[in-house]
């Protein structure tokens, strides 16, 4: 009797614990984004940050998504605040160089933060090759279903998200992304 | 004399008719406002805040949060229905949004296991109480 209670018991237990244990191996900031394969939010936003050299705007100029139709573009939300942004910033800065001349642009959209705090911090950091936006009321970042920074999307030629990365990004993932979004030439005019 | 008689009559009327005037606009807003407040407090609850753990928006004191309800005040303002504002937030960040998700496929799980739950259990209290309220009776 006592076996079959047991035995019981241990059928009951043995599902919670796998429930359990299968939740433990998730990472619950990793939830799947609906936007890859849908056509990319617009925007219009402000150049708060120039960029550097060929890829240098006006501060003030609006970018607009729509202006870069058949072009790859990388978009990385990040914030002052944000520790984990430091970590990826260089890699960006050099990609955003490496990427300019085979039509790549990159923009950063700054999150939930203070022009003067972006400035400063982009000072901090030895300066940024690619501009910087300004997200008013964090509209854009909603459009984009952003959960926190850092956060890098992709946008193919044909305008649509190809790519969500959440967390900093390096270098090689920047180049492997991208490689694959010139290689595959999606929507090319 | 009647002239300031009559002055204040004037002014009397006029003050009256302005605070007839002041009640009554800002009154039609109000209404309208209140129920747009209400709707707009309903859907924030039902949306999970992206940057909390479990937290409504309407419960969340975060930024995002409040330009969430922001989105949701604007869209119903702009003449969207509550069920496309739903739909708007569930494009931008899946189903994950939702604090209950929709009953149906694999989420009928989530309402069904606690029902079964409770059956299962109701039943092994009641047996257990039968046993226990039988056996001494057996015994004696």
């Amino acid at each position: 009797m006592n076996w079959k209670r047991a035995t019981t018991a241990v059928a009951m237990a043995i599902p919670v614990i796998g429930i359990l244990a299968f939740g433990l191996t998730r990472d619950p900031k990793a939830i799947v984004s609906p936007l890859p394969g849908k056509p990319a939010p617009s925007f219009a936003l402000s150049v708060f940050a120039p960029g550097e050299g060929a890829t240098a705007l006006n501060v003030g100029d609006t970018v607009r998504l729509a202006d870069h139709a058949g072009q790859v573009v990388v978009l990385n939300f990040w914030a002052s605040w944000c520790l984990q942004c430091r970590d990826e910033h260089r890699d960006l800065s050099a990609t955003a160089t490496e990427y300019f001349d085979k039509g790549v642009r990159f923009y950063g959209l700054l999150y939930n933060d203070q022009e003067s705090f972006g400035l400063r911090w982009i000072q901090e950091m030895g300066g940024q090759t690619y501009p910087s936006l300004l997200d008013p009321r964090t509209r854009t970042a909603i459009d984009y279903g952003l959960y926190g920074v850092p956060e890098t999307f992709f946008v193919s030629r044909d305008g649509r998200v190809a790519y969500k990365h959440i967390g900093p990004i390096s270098q090689r993932q920047l180049s492997q992304k991208l490689d694959s979004l010139l290689r595959d030439g999606a929507g090319a005019p | 004399m009647s002239h300031s008689w009559a002055l204040a009559l004037v002014l009397l009327f006029a003050t009256g008719a302005e605070a007839q005037v002041g009640s009554a606009i800002p009154s039609m807003p109000a209404r309208s406002d209140s129920a747009l407040e209400a709707t707009t407090t309903m859907l924030a609850s039902e949306l999970r805040c992206p940057v909390c753990q479990g937290n409504s928006i309407q419960d969340s004191p975060s930024e995002l949060a409040q330009e969430m309800r922001s989105v949701i005040r604007d869209q119903l303002r702009a003449g969207r229905t509550p069920d496309e504002v739903r739909a708007y937030f569930v494009d931008k960040y899946g189903e994950w949004i939702l604090l209950a998700p929709k009953a149906e496929g694999f989420n009928l799980v989530v309402y069904l296991v606690p029902i079964l739950a409770i059956v299962v259990g109701g039943v092994v209290v009641v047996r257990t109480v039968r046993r226990s309220t039988t056996g001494p009776a057996q015994g004696a």
